[in-house]
């Protein structure tokens, strides 16, 4: 038997699926502590241990791969130059390598904006502006004030590229460690994200893994491959993709909530499912992630609670508003707690409907009616997910929670609101296992064991 | 005349688009194609394009000139404060031209170009102009020394 063990080092856990890659099937899980903190070799030395409990002796891996979104994850702060195309290309690029952005800034950077990015201090900065050829000023004068702050992370350049080197220059000889790479908006209106995305996950492979400490316990595995996010969106990626003999599930979104945020990630080329309707805008990157950073379970709960109403989330629940209030200040006050009365849990399956409802509106497009003398022309912004065939929950407030196709279909097109492009006719599937980060792992190595895997552990759940 | 004789034109980069609610993007089209076959840079943001979108697309690329056509009849009220919006944007110097059917109904080519102009364009041209037309006076500004501002 050839094996695999997926290591995911999280912020409360470190996670361990255990794969044979013969049969793409999962052979055990094991969960330990995350110790990233103190020593990382703790949480991960326990988290085999369990794993060895439940499946017996380990086998010898052939690939021991792991993600992180351990010591806060990837940090990213993004510059660019005009807010909706180069400055919004950058932010694309970073969220797309699974950074959690902390940071968006576009035009030149403020002293105020220059104190910001030294106090946020991000593990990366990415740097981009002006088209090729196009402006150079911006981005020569905002490497200078980068140069010149206290921040001491790596900067990817990703600009315009008749001042990249210089740009890249003026960086290095203020002791940055700098990385040169395409332009994320070579010409107007084409966006070139892929080449910076790469670029992120080298240098995240190179130094942040390091950095953060997550290379003390080298000896126990290969490789630490991409932040977790970044896992789960090539796991997301496969699984729609398919192999060139095995079809995958064609576009899809996977919907993952969390504790303090809720990411949406999109396969889809996002083109109007409508005839005569006009794309406007930047064009949609086929591989789009975005992250509510005010739409989460715990640390975000009340945010929820405030975009929805709490008149809505105790109708949900069953409970008065003083009720619901209760538990949403119980919940806030105890971020690791998991729900336990039964009210507890509609309130948490209330909570996980209303962020996947709100998180999808976000993600998917829409459109807008704009009367022209030749009469009335629809305008599509963002993606289009009309045609989406399959939503795809993962996380545990959706793996773990009581009605997971309820909170998924709230991802659904909703016909009183046919401006949100949103899925209208597609497959509820649940990552019931917590296995897609494990497949975009996977992915780059053993590619047919990865689908195999993925395709065989995404459940149908409800009614489409 | 083409790219061979004019060097220069090479340097030089174009925003070109329909303002407002307009779906007329065939003119458009053929002038972005023109100015391309010259030999200039062209950045095309096609129909319906806000006023704000062609100054967004100018300072990205860094552009010398926008290109702005308007053909049905409402230019007038979707160009006001279009060269304001230049300065605020930091395009100080940029060149800016106008053309299509830029007023409703038959009215003095005089008063009409007098219009434009006092909004801040360097130059209004009435429906039918040709290409080669707006290329000779693009030539001949930017040999004036007409350079945009970023």
């Amino acid at each position: 038997m050839t094996t695999a063990l997926l290591i995911d080092f999280g912020s409360t856990f470190t996670k361990l699926r255990a794969v044979d890659l013969e049969k793409g099937e999962i052979i055990g899980a094991g969960q330990g502590p995350s110790t990233v903190a103190s020593d990382i070799t703790g949480g991960l030395t326990k988290a085999l241990s369990d794993l060895e409990g439940r499946i017996g002796p380990l086998p010898d891996f052939k690939h021991r791969l792991a993600c992180s979104s351990a010591a806060g994850g990837l940090g990213m702060v993004t510059v660019g130059l005009v807010k909706e195309l180069t400055a919004e290309a950058a932010k694309q690029a970073a969220l797309g390598a699974g950074a959690k952005l902390t940071g968006t800034f576009s035009h030149g950077l403020t002293q105020g904006d220059i104190a910001e990015v030294e106090a946020l201090a991000p593990d990366i900065i990415l740097l981009a502006g002006g088209t090729d050829g196009g402006n150079s000023d911006v981005i020569l004068e905002n490497a200078e004030k980068l140069a010149a702050a206290s921040v001491t992370c790596p900067v990817i350049v990703a600009g315009n590229r008749e001042a990249a080197d210089e740009a890249a220059g003026l960086l290095e000889a203020a002791g940055k460690p700098v990385t040169v790479t395409e332009n994320v908006m070579p010409e107007f209106g084409t966006l070139n994200v892929e080449p910076a995305r790469d670029a992120i996950r080298q240098v995240f492979i190179e130094r942040i893994v390091h950095a953060k400490g997550i290379d003390r316990a080298e000896e126990m595995f290969d490789a630490v491959l991409m932040p977790t996010p970044a896992a789960v969106l090539e796991g997301a990626r496969l699984l729609s993709e398919g192999l060139d003999n095995a079809p995958g599930l064609g576009p899809l979104v996977v919907i993952d909530v969390g504790g303090a945020t809720t990411d949406v990630h999109s396969v889809a080329t996002g083109e109007p499912t409508a005839e005569g309707v006009i794309p406007h805008g930047l064009p949609e990157p086929h591989l789009k992630r975005t992250v509510e950073g005010d739409l989460g379970m715990r640390i975000n709960a009340p945010a929820i609670a405030e975009a929805v109403g709490m008149d809505t989330l105790a109708e949900a629940t069953g409970l008065d508003v003083d009720g619901a209030r209760k538990i949403l200040d119980e919940i806030t006050a105890a971020v690791d707690s998991l729900p336990e009365t039964a009210a507890q849990k509609r309130f948490d399956q209330a909570l996980a409907e209303a962020a996947v409802g709100i998180a999808v509106a976000r993600h998917a497009g829409t459109v807008t009616i704009v009367q022209t003398v030749t009469g009335p022309v629809s305008m599509q912004t963002g993606k289009d997910l009309g045609s989406v065939a399959t939503v795809i929950g993962t996380g545990g407030v959706l793996a773990h929670g009581t009605h997971p196709a309820a909170s998924l279909a709230r991802a659904l097109a909703d016909p009183a609101k046919p401006q949100s492009l949103r899925p209208k006719d597609p497959e509820l599937r649940l990552d019931g296992d917590y296995l897609l980060f494990a497949c975009g792992l996977l992915a780059g190595v053993e590619p047919e064991a990865a689908l195999t895997l993925g395709l065989a552990h995404m459940h149908p759940v409800g009614g489409t | 005349m083409n790219a061979d004789e004019n060097p220069k034109r090479g340097d030089i980069t174009l925003v070109t688009g329909v303002i407002g609610a307009d779906t007329h993007i065939v003119g458009n089209r053929i002038l972005s194609l023109g100015l391309e076959e010259a030999g200039f840079k062209v950045v095309s943001l096609g129909a319906l394009t806000p006023a704000d979108e062609f100054v967004k697309a100018a300072v990205e690329t860094a552009a010398d000139g926008i290109m702005v056509s308007s053909l049905y009849g409402q230019g007038e009220l979707d160009c006001r404060g279009f060269r304001d919006l230049c300065i605020e944007a930091g395009l100080e110097g940029i060149l800016l031209y106008i053309g299509g059917n830029l007023v409703v109904g038959k009215q003095d080519w005089d008063s009409v170009e007098k219009r434009y102009k006092d909004m801040g364009f360097d130059r209004a041209f009435p429906n039918g102009t040709r290409v080669e037309e707006v290329v000779e006076t693009l030539d001949k500004d930017f040999a004036a020394g007409k350079k945009a501002g970023t």
